[in-house]
């Protein structure tokens, strides 16, 4: 089992070898993680993945996002090869401060999008000031 | 000068591999894809977008990973002296506001140029951006293209 937050970084020198798993290669993809007062919103970079290919899981508190790569016709040899092509994978533990029912992802221009709502008890409310 | 220097361990070794593909392009330009075939190294590109580029009988084809970019924020213009350069800005898509966890993807304007080992036509390139990956197809020069030689039987 890969440790869920390893880098991987996809110019390879510094190169950390891809992992195997589902049988296969694949990278640790870059992810931006914010928090507004309503949700937290992850961002991961999945060039190359068609959006039927993007898989995201919610199982016992951890959230997998996976990106299969349609092979792209792969010359015999390259003259530049500055990265690799393969499948992303990366997994995160999710606190219970989150709704996993309201999870929600969307995929475009090569980039998912996981919006994870806060539970309502966690949104910061305004207190009502009486005065006396 | 700073008196902390940032500990580089790949540095040297990545500079040396730079030097060792320089040489070998030099190696390759002198004896064609004859000779030695050595097997390429992948190496940390000094720049972004990082770029793939291999061809055919006749084409020459680039491709970068651009994810988060449409078409209309990228320039690619491609010069008679086979440079193929890559111009564009990637938008950071979080509102202004936000508490941040995690910044690993970057954004902003970059450019790159990028010299191709084989002459294309100017005139004759496709560029095509889907899923965040760039495909570019350019047309190689006819002096480029393979030709056969016409052997006469006496």
């Amino acid at each position: 089992m890969p440790e869920p937050n390893a880098i991987v970084t996809k110019a390879a020198a510094e190169a950390a070898t891809p992992e195997a798993t589902r049988g296969g290669i694949h990278y640790t993809p870059c992810v931006d993680i914010y928090e507004s007062a309503e949700e937290v919103v992850l961002r991961c970079d999945m060039p190359g993945v068609k959006p039927p290919d993007v898989d995201v899981r919610f199982e016992k508190g951890e959230l997998s996002l996976y990106g299969k790569v349609q092979p792209r016709p792969t010359p015999p040899q390259y003259l530049t090869q500055e990265y690799g092509v393969g499948a992303f994978y990366r997994a995160f533990t999710i606190g219970p401060e989150i709704d996993a029912a309201k999870i929600a992802a969307e995929y475009r221009d090569g980039v998912l999008t996981v919006h994870l709502p806060k539970q309502e008890r966690m949104k910061p409310k305004r207190i009502a000031v009486k005065t006396g | 000068m700073s008196i902390l220097t940032r500990w580089e361990p790949f540095r040297d070794l990545r500079h040396e591999m730079r030097r060792m593909r320089r040489f070998h392009r030099a190696m390759d330009r002198l004896f064609g894809h004859l000779g030695i075939d050595l097997v390429e190294l992948p190496i940390a590109a000094a720049a972004y977008p990082p770029v793939n580029v291999w061809d055919d009988d006749n084409f020459v084809y680039a491709e970068a990973e651009l994810p988060g970019l449409k078409l209309s924020d990228l320039e690619i213009t491609v010069t008679a002296a086979n440079q193929l350069s890559l111009k564009g800005k990637r938008e950071s898509a979080a509102p202004p506001k936000v508490e941040w966890h995690r910044q690993e993807c970057g954004f902003g304007a970059f450019e790159r140029t990028v010299e191709l080992p084989i002459a294309v036509d100017a005139g004759k390139v496709e560029a095509r951006l889907e899923n965040g990956v760039l495909a570019i197809k350019m047309a190689k020069s006819p002096a480029a293209k393979p030709h056969r030689i016409p052997v006469k039987a006496e």
